[in-house]
């Protein structure tokens, strides 16, 4: 599995005004590659929440792209509070977020089952005050 | 009908740049992480939530334009961002369901 393209990006604490800039980087980069638009698409989904959880509920982190030919790789690491039921966390609707995250129309508990949805295969790896990682592999 | 044609509706006023996109659908939802997962790329989606986050959706789903419904709007910076992106929106003071209807039964 030939590696065609590392992308690395760092998310900011508390900064909604750029989130999504990772994920809008890479949607134009495998657009750029000839990747297909569904494919592009759950890309974007996967990464734009969990661009998203980063700033939400930890406190930024970092994101590793991997581009490969036959599968695009997103290792999306940050040092927050970690998760304590994944389960939970998991279960659509399920939320944590303060009052004024959903003011912004975030917060609606569909982060991680979208990122679950549109990725073929989703790991992740948390401690309680340590971090959370969380690794999606889209086929492409 | 194209994006560029929701220019001939006094209902609705341009705030970026229009485009000639083909408008395939209407998507009606003011929560991101829904939109984010459902919005039909090319539909005109109606909303009320008005801030940079709306853009970012609409520009990683390829929705056809925004339409802000119920008198909400851009500041000049996020119509900036939007001329920027390439994103066409609008705005109505019509509420979510007329805005979006109207545009259906023109489609
Ligand atoms: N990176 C993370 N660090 C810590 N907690 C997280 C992280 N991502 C998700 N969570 C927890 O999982 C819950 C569900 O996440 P999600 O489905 O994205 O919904 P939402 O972000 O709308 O709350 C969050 O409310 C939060 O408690
Ligand atoms: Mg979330």
């Amino acid at each position: 599995m030939a590696e065609l393209m590392e992308l690395n990006y760092t998310v900011s604490n508390e900064d909604f005004t750029r989130a999504g800039e990772a994920s809008s980087d890479v949607k134009k980069k495998l657009k750029q590659l000839g990747v297909s638009p569904d494919a592009i698409r759950k890309v974007a989904i996967a990464l734009y929440e969990g661009e998203i959880n980063m700033i939400i509920h930890a406190y930024g982190g970092k994101i590793k792209v991997t581009i490969s030919e036959d599968a695009i790789t997103l290792i999306l690491a940050d040092k927050g509070p970690g998760i304590a039921d994944i389960e939970k966390a998991m279960q659509a609707g399920y939320s944590t977020a303060p009052d004024k995250v959903r003011s912004l129309g975030f917060g609606a508990g569909m982060g991680l089952p979208n990122m679950k949805k549109n990725s073929d295969q989703m790991d992740i790896k948390t401690e309680l005050g340590v971090g959370t990682t969380v690794t999606m592999v889209i086929n492409i | 009908m194209k994006v560029s044609d929701l220019n001939k509706f006094d209902e609705f006023s341009l705030l970026s740049d229009d485009k000639d996109t083909e408008i395939t659908g209407v998507f009606c939802c003011d929560l991101l992480s829904i939109a984010m997962g459902k919005a039909p790329s090319g539909s005109a989606w109606v909303t009320v939530m008005a801030n940079v986050n709306t853009l970012a959706v609409a520009s990683l789903t390829d929705v056809a334009c925004i339409i802000l419904a119920e008198g909400t709007t851009f500041d000049s910076t996020l119509i900036d961002k939007a001329k920027e992106e390439g994103i066409a929106v609008y705005k109505t003071d019509l509420p979510i369901f007329d805005a979006a209807l109207l545009v259906k039964n023109s489609l």
